[in-house]
């Protein structure tokens, strides 16, 4: 059932019927145990009564029978009989509307017996001394009538009143879940723009974790929207620059007379195109890292396999840089996606490369502890203050490379981050340079 | 003219300093906001270009810098961010001008001559005074109506002289307004391109000051 108050309505109404069942059947046998005993009490009573007046009388003779009881008026209904026998069988007087057939064949005591087609209790006392056997009954089906009138009594009123208080329970639900219908207005009349927090001081108590929820979420939107305009205004600058300079040399080729200041805007060009282009891969490679939310495939990788993937489609390092991979990296095999870890190594790499001297040498080793492979150069390394910044967009440091964008290290510790890893990155005490620490997540050995 | 561009991107500062320069101003290039605080510091300059986001820092911070130290010169804000509310925060904080990237070599040439114009007091574009007229938007010079022809030093030479005419300019003023930092100076260059501009433009235009520089002759 959708409804929450169709849903509720019908709990709260099969509560309310069972527990009027229960009540009606606990009463019902509880009514029938006690009435049983009094009837009972009442039988016994009687006999004895009858069996005193018999010790009175003089019973012995035949003809001494009770006086019958004057005739009662119509419509009432007797509800005992009494019949006295004398001890050797004969029926000595019996009350009008008795049958003429014998009540019970016990000698004394309680009795069930069906006469003439009707149950009866019977109550028997015999007396030796009068030689009387005193038998007071009343029919069961009397005392089966006299409960179900109780029972109807109870139901009755019940049954007007139900479809009263059904009606109270479904007004009653309308106004608890008022707060909840009015949220949904306030919540569905938005723009879709507007992030305010709903206010928590209407909302009463059981609806507040939903308040909180929803503000939760409303933040959570706010924060990535507003990361999302702050990427986009990053890198609305980052492209606009490279085409400013873009279209200055190109109006300086056009109108130089000289012909080395054509040829060096031209070859300034060239510089801004390679740059540009490299800006727009690493922005798609972001985006994507950025809307990709599904886990990655993963799957067995043999980090050799990618340092040669890399080094082979990398552009040409600069004459003098060595790039060496150590034996035990190379036939290190990890679980991670082929994609992310190629992304982040990949640009670690274009990294250490690029912010190289001459005759440097970028190594590729496997971190001292736990799964992690470290990347490291022998350049100037990073200003300690800078080393929390430069994962951030667009960050460039003191030490930046003329082709760099700002974005390769933010796009490595994106992608280590989509692994569940961690990348940690430290100067270089011995020889100067960088220290990039891909550290993978622990389920990620092979 | 000496012209501060301060702008980290290498293409585009390189476009700055050729471009600005083949429009005839001399351009020193900074990177960052400490080396512009170091140039501001040593040299004078007609006008500075100033990009917004620099490494170390906003160049909108410098420019209060600037302003707050009782630094005159010009500044022209260049940026990418050419939001309206931008606009007015440069405009607000000090700045003279304001282009947003990317934007025409000739446009920022013109832009840059206007503001240093203001800067220096003046509303005409052209400098004229004892015949001459010097037009530095076309780097063309005229003296009575006839062209003239001058190299760009020459040019800058009597531009600076023209600026203020009667006033006398020193010597090393006129070195900094021709030569950029990493430009060799030759000990006698002003007296040289002195020397070619007399032999175009009449010997008592420009008169020499003993010991103290050049000026033009205001006839009295």
């Amino acid at each position: 059932m959708t409804s929450l108050r169709g849903r509720l309505f019908a709990i709260l109404l099969s509560a309310t019927g069972m527990i009027w069942l229960s009540a009606v059947l606990w009463i019902y046998a509880g009514t029938r145990g006690e009435l049983e005993h009094v009837l009972d009490t009442r039988l016994q009573e009687a006999a004895r009564m009858v069996n005193s007046l018999v010790a009175n009388a003089d019973m012995t003779s035949p003809a001494a029978v009770l006086p019958s009881l004057p005739a009662e008026g119509a419509g009432y209904e007797r509800q005992l009989s009494c019949q006295i026998w004398s001890l050797d069988g004969r029926l000595m007087a019996r009350s009008s509307g008795a049958p003429d057939s014998r009540l019970t064949e016990a000698a004394a005591g309680f009795s069930d017996r069906v006469v003439d087609g009707e149950t009866w209790r019977i109550y028997t006392i015999a007396n030796a001394a009068t030689g009387a056997r005193v038998m007071v009954g009343d029919r069961l089906g009397l005392r089966d009538r006299l409960v179900s009138d109780l029972i109807k009594g109870l139901l009755a009123p019940a049954l007007l009143i139900a479809p009263l208080l059904a009606l109270l329970i479904w007004i009653s639900l309308g106004r608890g879940l008022r707060p909840l219908r009015t949220m949904a207005r306030d919540v569905g009349g938005r723009d879709a723009d507007d992030m305010s927090p709903i206010d928590p001081v209407r909302a009463p108590a059981e609806v507040k974790p939903l308040t909180q929820a929803l503000n939760g979420l409303f933040a959570k939107v706010e924060a990535a929207r507003r990361h999302e305009r702050e990427v986009t205004a990053f890198a609305a600058h980052e492209l606009r620059t490279p085409l400013a300079g873009l279209k200055m040399q190109a109006q300086i080729a056009m109108s130089a007379a000289a012909p080395e200041v054509r040829q060096g805007a031209l070859q300034q060009i060239v510089l801004s195109v390679d740059r540009t282009t490299r800006l727009v891969r690493q922005l798609l490679a972001l985006a994507k890292l950025d809307a990709n939310a599904e886990p990655q495939a993963r799957e067995p990788v043999i980090i050799g396999d990618v340092f040669d993937e890399i080094t082979a489609t990398a552009p040409a390092p600069e004459a003098g840089i060595s790039v060496t991979i150590e034996p035990a990296l190379r036939e290190l095999t990890v679980v991670v996606s082929r994609e992310l870890l190629t992304l982040a190594l990949r640009n670690l790499h274009d990294n250490a490369v690029r912010h190289m001297p001459s005759g440097g040498m970028v190594t590729w080793r496997k971190a001292a502890a736990g799964n992690g492979i470290v990347v490291e150069d022998e350049g100037m390394g990073i200003p300690e203050d800078e080393i929390p910044l430069v994962t951030q967009r667009f960050f460039r440091g003191r030490n930046k490379s003329a082709i760099g964008t700002g974005l390769g290290l933010a796009i490595a510790d994106a992608a280590v981050r989509r692994m569940g890893g961690q990348l940690r990155l430290a100067n270089r005490g011995d020889h100067g340079g960088l220290e990039a620490t891909l550290q993978m997540a622990p389920d990620s050995r092979s | 003219m000496r012209i501060l561009v301060v702008e980290d991107d290498p293409v585009l500062a390189d476009g700055l300093k050729v471009g600005l320069g083949l429009a005839g101003m001399t351009v020193d290039c900074v990177g960052t906001c400490a080396d512009a605080r170091a140039a501001l510091s040593t040299s004078v300059f007609d006008t500075v270009v100033l990009d917004l986001m620099l490494p170390d820092g906003s160049g909108l911070d410098l420019l209060r810098e600037m302003r707050g130290s009782g630094n005159q010169t010009p500044v022209l804000l260049l940026t990418a961010m050419d939001e309206t509310s931008d606009r007015i925060r440069g405009l607000d904080t000090g700045a003279d001008d304001y282009l947003g990237k990317p934007f025409d070599l000739d446009e920022l040439g013109a832009r840059v001559r206007a503001i240093a114009r203001r800067g220096s007091g003046r509303a005409s574009p052209c400098l004229a005074a004892a015949g001459i007229m010097l037009d530095p938007s076309n780097l063309s010079v005229a003296l009575h109506g006839v062209p003239l022809s001058l190299s760009r030093r020459e040019f800058s030479v009597l531009a600076a002289l023209l600026e203020r005419p009667g006033t006398v300019r020193s010597k090393a003023e006129i070195e900094d307004r021709l030569y950029g930092w990493q430009e060799e100076i030759e000990s006698n260059a002003v007296e040289v391109h002195i020397h070619h501009l007399r032999a175009k433009i009449g010997r008592d235009v420009i008169e020499t000051v003993r010991g103290l520089g050049y000026r033009i002759r205001v006839p009295s």
